[in-house]
């Protein structure tokens, strides 16, 4: 069963880590990325730009609009994903809770399950 | 990941699965990695040479070939690693060569290992069993090709690990269970399609068929097996009028029972028969049973509901009441013996004690919908799409919505 685990993240708390802070996370997700690819649950991750770099395309039947900025205006925004593979939900939850956004108070991270997946391969 | 294709269909796999077994029956189940390695090689080997020069006898060929394989990595394995050598190329033979009616069953016993986790003991069998190659099963479950390897590796080297003393010849039916339970995750896998679209891929479950016919020509006498492989013909037979041709999925008393595919369900209806009589019910059996029920029916009203009630509380009690899915199932066969007002109270207090539980609301919305109940119908709908993981089902269950509210305007 695939799930997505979505990284909330909050830049006002992201800019107030310590040096030795960011050191921890960066060497927590990679643990976490060799520890899931070597149990052969890890598919895939990705670490979005800030949404002051995003366009968005609101939907229209005649002449789709164009803006800058991202669709919802708000304090926290999707800052990357997790895409993995595992047993159940309760699984998905145990991974989660070991990635380094966990234990730092502002951020979040949502686990929802995968409905249809081409990874293009094959 | 060997690039190593099916050619000539089965007989290319069937020979994989025959050396990997002979293998192990030399070297031992502690050596599973090695000798799985060496069965890969020797059939990129083969898979090489063949075409200009076909062998006389195919698999005394992939045997010797792999034994070489094995010997080759045995020794390299042992100098890199600097470990003691423990001569496994030169061990004397675990087993005498000459029994083999079993063999199949041995590599499955050790695929399906009890304390791999199911998703190991899956991408193993369909590698070391059915003969898949890695970049097939990754494309069944839609996931990278280095996940199933890692899964593959990680599992391989877990059932050296373990060890697990080889089963003398004739004493392999014991434990199967977990194999069962393999066999029908993978099928149901292929059913369910909780993985989202497209709704089934067609090859899972005829690779899940395959195997449990496999296993039933290694234990003729395990009615539990003869159940299982039951089930999978029944189900399987139902498939081209569950799913329509545009890909949506019809529920049963929306299909065409002239689709279903005879032959299919003669084979399955015979097993059962032969299998329950005088045998002791167990949980794939009696599904079997209640599938054989309604492939026999013409029609959802002519379908004996009494009898198929009665064995979901056989199996209640089979599965020592502990599957609410199993309790759901017996729902829908109370709502037509006793009627659905009965059924619904019944779902409410399933539901009490497990919420969330998959399919709820969509049983509660197709009753709803039966007893003309469309406000309430419909709501239950809403809840079983926003509830759903599998695309099919929430596409089904739109298409029962929009069917609702167009007879209810």
């Amino acid at each position: 069963m695939k799930y997505l685990i979505i990284m909330q993240v909050d830049p006002a708390v992201l800019e107030q880590l310590t040096e030795e802070q960011q050191v921890r996370i960066q060497q927590g997700h990679s643990a976490f990325m060799a520890a899931t690819k070597e149990r052969g649950e890890f598919i895939a991750t990705q670490a979005l730009a800030d949404p002051s770099q995003s366009k968005t395309i609101h939907g229209s039947v005649g002449q789709p609009e164009v803006t800058d900025g991202p669709f919802v205006e708000s304090k926290e925004f999707m800052g990357g994903f997790y895409l993995l593979d595992v047993e159940d939900e309760a699984r998905a939850v145990e991974l989660a809770l070991q990635i380094p956004d966990a234990t730092i108070p502002g951020l979040a991270l949502e686990i929802r399950p995968v409905m249809f997946a081409d990874l293009g391969e094959g | 990941m060997i690039p190593v294709e099916p050619v000539g269909g089965g007989q290319w796999r069937e020979l994989a699965r025959l050396a990997l077994a002979r293998l192990l029956r030399s070297y031992g189940s502690a050596q599973f990695d090695l000798c799985e390695d060496a069965v890969q090689e020797a059939l990129l080997q083969a898979h090489q040479q063949w075409p200009a020069r076909f062998p006389d006898d195919p698999l005394g060929w992939l045997i010797a070939t792999a034994r070489r394989r094995y010997a080759d990595r045995a020794r390299s394995d042992a100098r890199r690693r600097e470990r003691e050598v423990r001569a496994a190329s030169l061990q004397a033979p675990v087993m005498p060569e000459a029994i083999h009616q079993d063999d199949s069953l041995l590599v499955l016993q050790l695929c399906c290992h009890p304390d791999l986790p199911r998703s190991g003991q899956v991408a193993l069998t369909l590698r070391a069993v059915a003969g898949l190659t890695t970049a097939q099963i990754a494309n069944v479950y839609q996931l990278p090709e280095r996940t199933i390897a890692q899964r593959i590796t990680r599992a391989k080297r877990r059932v050296s690990e373990l060890g697990r003393p080889l089963p003398p010849p004739g004493h392999a039916g014991e434990g199967v269970t977990a194999v069962l339970d393999v066999l029908y995750v993978m099928f149901a896998e292929a059913h369910h399609t909780t993985a989202g679209t497209p709704p089934r891929d067609a090859d899972l479950a005829a690779e899940a068929i395959r195997l449990a016919r496999l296993l039933r020509r290694s234990l003729p006498e395990s009615t539990e097996t003869a159940g299982l492989l039951a089930l999978m013909l029944l189900t399987e037979a139902r498939h081209p009028a569950r799913v329509a041709p545009d890909g949506h999925l019809t529920s049963l008393d929306e299909q065409d029972r002239s689709l279903w595919d005879q032959e299919m369900i003669k084979e399955g209806i015979t097993l059962v028969e032969q299998a329950a009589r005088g045998a002791k019910p167990s949980p794939y059996l009696l599904q079997a049973c209640i599938a054989a029920l309604h492939a026999e029916a013409p029609d959802i009203a002519t379908t004996d509901w009494d009898e198929i009630l009665a064995l979901y509380r056989l199996l209640e009690i089979v599965t020592g009441h502990q599957n609410p899915t199993v309790t759901l199932n017996s729902i829908v066969a109370q709502a037509m013996v006793d009627g659905i007002d009965i059924a619904l109270a019944r779902i409410d207090m399933l539901e009490a004690v497990h919420p969330g539980l998959p399919r709820i609301d969509s049983v509660r919305a197709h009753l709803l919908e039966r007893a003309g109940r469309t406000d309430d119908a419909a709501k239950a709908y809403q809840r079983a799409i926003a509830g759903t993981v599998s695309l099919a089902e929430q596409h089904h269950l739109r298409r029962r919505l929009r069917r609702l509210s167009g007879a209810h305007m």
